[in-house]
């Protein structure tokens, strides 16, 4: 701690230049935080995924539907614990497209059971049991459309228009919050009955089964198997894991992952070269009074641990604003909710930040910290001679 | 650290130094033999390459001898590793530079402190051993000025406190007066004279000027690697 109000005094030295260089690290942590963000978004689903799940759905597109009474069918294969079905609604509020949101009919009590995730209070579920046109609705969404419970919701669905051509009405009856902060809380559900009772066609119909199986270990197993059932059916069906079904439509994206280490690597690249030079410089400038410190008594391996401190007071000063910056932006929520409904700076990544920060210091230090202690006092000092 | 039975502090045992430049190979220093007495305030003179620099650096631990010995109070310090060299000059030795070789960014107080950022001291303790140095050397109101605020004479009296805070035994001046006017140059050369006299350091100082020479007990010329107690014709 000695020693730390003269690393702090080196860095005050060109004002400008070190300024320059934290905020250099600053937008690049920045970046990092907010690409972060986003791959948190298109992955939520994936990361969400239950391990026990698997997802039927038509074999030829998961745009055509499966019949209501596979339902009852794959329940009865070995190894199925339960399933239940989701269909997607596409539902719009106000006839906006711009108030587009994901929206499901599904039958409550088996849903909820299946989706531990969403996190219903219980005289909200019991109301939702007791009311036919009843909706639960994220918290996300609610605070979106400024809903709350009693109000009724009208919408309409290019999909599935109501047998009268009227637009579909709602009564919220419920708001879910998540179980995990990576749970998607913009969703609506509403019950299945209404729904194909007063939709227009497609009676009987649903879009696609979620199924837990009783042994994780046996997915693949149990996957086959539903498979075999319908095979040679008019609806033959594709049994995948949750996480591989999600991880398909993150794909049909691209691969955000290695996207996101493309230009995450290629600003650490740049953001490396700027704080390298930074610390470059700065030896180089001080060789004389390298020398000086030594000459009193300062030992090599304590100038190594100055200069590599320096580098890192940097990165860390720099670094540290940055993700802060980052988690700030992002606790606000989603920017584009309809689009990105989970939208939040994941801890872990935070963690991988400070690491970088850390290892930034030390990969753009250690060069000048070895050169520096290396230095020979009586050539250090003969510069200024 | 003490001197030998025979009052010797220094003791410089046929010292060669030499450079290489490219291919070539530069003796600065041959044979050279030299002996200090504890309490001595010694002139080293002598042309510019003649090596008087370099002779200081081999006395402080700067640099090692090429062969020969140089011992400091009994102590071998060509031998030393270089951890250890660098513990020893933070013990015994206060360093003098020409260019007063201060700091910027630090003021004169801080500048001061920096020897004591590697002892024990608390923070208070070093706070008091920086005011007496700066009252020894007459600026105890500028002690918060940075060097830039300072007169050179000023700058100077600045390095010789951050040069005797920690008490040292030896305290080596290269070119102390070199860069400053006559009254500056007095000034500090009275300074030393006072440090030597009344606080009995042992001060070796390389000069060029016979003006600061008078005023060290002894005053020895060095040319060709060689030291003689007359002056170079």
């Amino acid at each position: 701690m000695r020693f730390l109000s003269l690393i702090w005094s080196n860095l005050k030295r060109k004002k400008l230049r070190t300024s320059l260089t934290i905020l250099s690290i600053v937008v690049a942590f920045v970046l990092f935080g907010l690409l972060c963000s986003l791959k948190e978004a298109f992955t939520a689903g994936v990361n969400m995924a239950g391990a026990d799940r698997l997802i039927v759905r038509h074999k030829i597109s998961l745009i055509m539907d499966l019949p209501f009474t596979y339902g009852s069918r794959i329940e009865r294969i070995p190894g199925v614990a339960a399933a239940v079905h989701w269909t997607w609604f596409n539902g719009i509020y106000q006839n906006e497209p711009k108030n587009f949101f994901g929206s499901f009919p599904v039958e409550p009590e088996p849903f909820l059971s299946m989706h531990p995730e969403y996190v219903v209070a219980e005289d909200q579920k019991q109301k939702w049991l007791q009311t036919r046109t009843g909706a639960v609705v994220g918290r996300t969404l609610a605070q979106r459309f400024e809903w709350e419970i009693g109000d009724r919701v009208p919408l309409t669905s290019p999909i599935w228009p109501r047998e009268n051509e009227e637009a579909w009405e709602f009564d919220i009856v419920g708001i879910y919050d998540g179980a995990k902060k990576s749970t998607d809380t913009s969703g609506f559900f509403f019950r299945y009955d209404y729904f194909d009772e007063a939709r227009a066609r497609g009676e009987g119909q649903v879009g696609w089964y979620v199924v837990r199986v009783e042994d994780a270990d046996r997915v693949a197993e149990v996957a086959q198997k539903i498979d075999d059932e319908f095979a040679n059916s008019p609806y033959e069906t594709k049994t995948e894991p949750e996480g591989a079904f999600a991880q398909g439509f993150v794909q049909q994206i691209g691969d955000i992952a290695t996207m996101l280490v493309a230009i995450l690597s290629a600003v650490f690249f740049t953001i490396l070269l700027v704080a390298g030079n930074t610390m470059a410089q700065a030896v180089r400038e001080r060789t004389e009074e390298l020398g000086v410190l030594k000459a009193m008594g300062f030992t090599d391996g304590l100038v190594l641990v100055l200069v590599l401190a320096e580098s890192c007071l940097i990165a860390s000063v720099g670094g540290l604003i940055g993700l802060g910056l980052a988690w700030l932006a992002t606790a606000g929520g989603s920017p584009a909710p309809s689009i990105l409904p989970v939208f939040y700076f994941p801890v872990p990544d935070m963690l991988i930040g400070v690491a970088i920060v850390v290892a930034l210091g030390v990969v753009t230090g250690i060069f000048p910290a070895l050169q520096a202690m290396r230095l020979q006092i009586a050539v250090a000092l003969r510069r200024h001679a | 650290m003490m001197s030998n039975d025979d009052g010797v502090l220094v003791h410089v045992d046929s010292v060669d130094k030499t450079f290489r430049r490219g291919t070539e190979e530069i003796r600065v220093l041959a044979g050279l033999n030299l002996t200090v007495q504890e309490g001595e305030f010694l002139a080293l003179m002598g042309p510019s390459g003649s090596g008087k620099t370099t002779l200081l650096n081999l006395i402080g631990g700067l640099d090692r001898p090429t062969s020969g010995s140089v011992s400091v109070g009994g102590e071998a310090i060509d031998r030393m590793s270089g951890r250890r060299l660098a513990r020893w000059r933070s013990q015994h030795v206060g360093l003098v530079f020409q260019f007063y070789n201060l700091l910027p960014v630090l003021s004169a107080e801080r500048n001061v402190e920096l020897p004591l950022l590697l002892t024990h001291l608390s923070k208070a303790d070093r706070r008091k051993h920086v005011a007496t140095a700066l009252k020894v050397v007459g600026l105890e109101d500028r002690s918060r000025h940075f060097p830039r605020t300072l007169s050179g004479g000023e700058q100077q009296r600045v390095g010789i406190a951050r040069a005797i805070v920690t008490d040292p035994t030896l305290l080596l001046c290269d070119e102390p007066t070199g860069d400053l006017d006559r009254k500056s140059g007095d000034e500090v050369l009275g300074l030393l004279q006072a440090l030597n006299r009344e606080h009995g350091k042992t001060i070796i100082m390389v000069t060029h000027d016979p003006h600061a020479s008078a005023r060290a007990t002894r005053t020895v010329y060095l040319d060709k690697g060689q030291l003689s107690t007359t002056p170079i014709a």
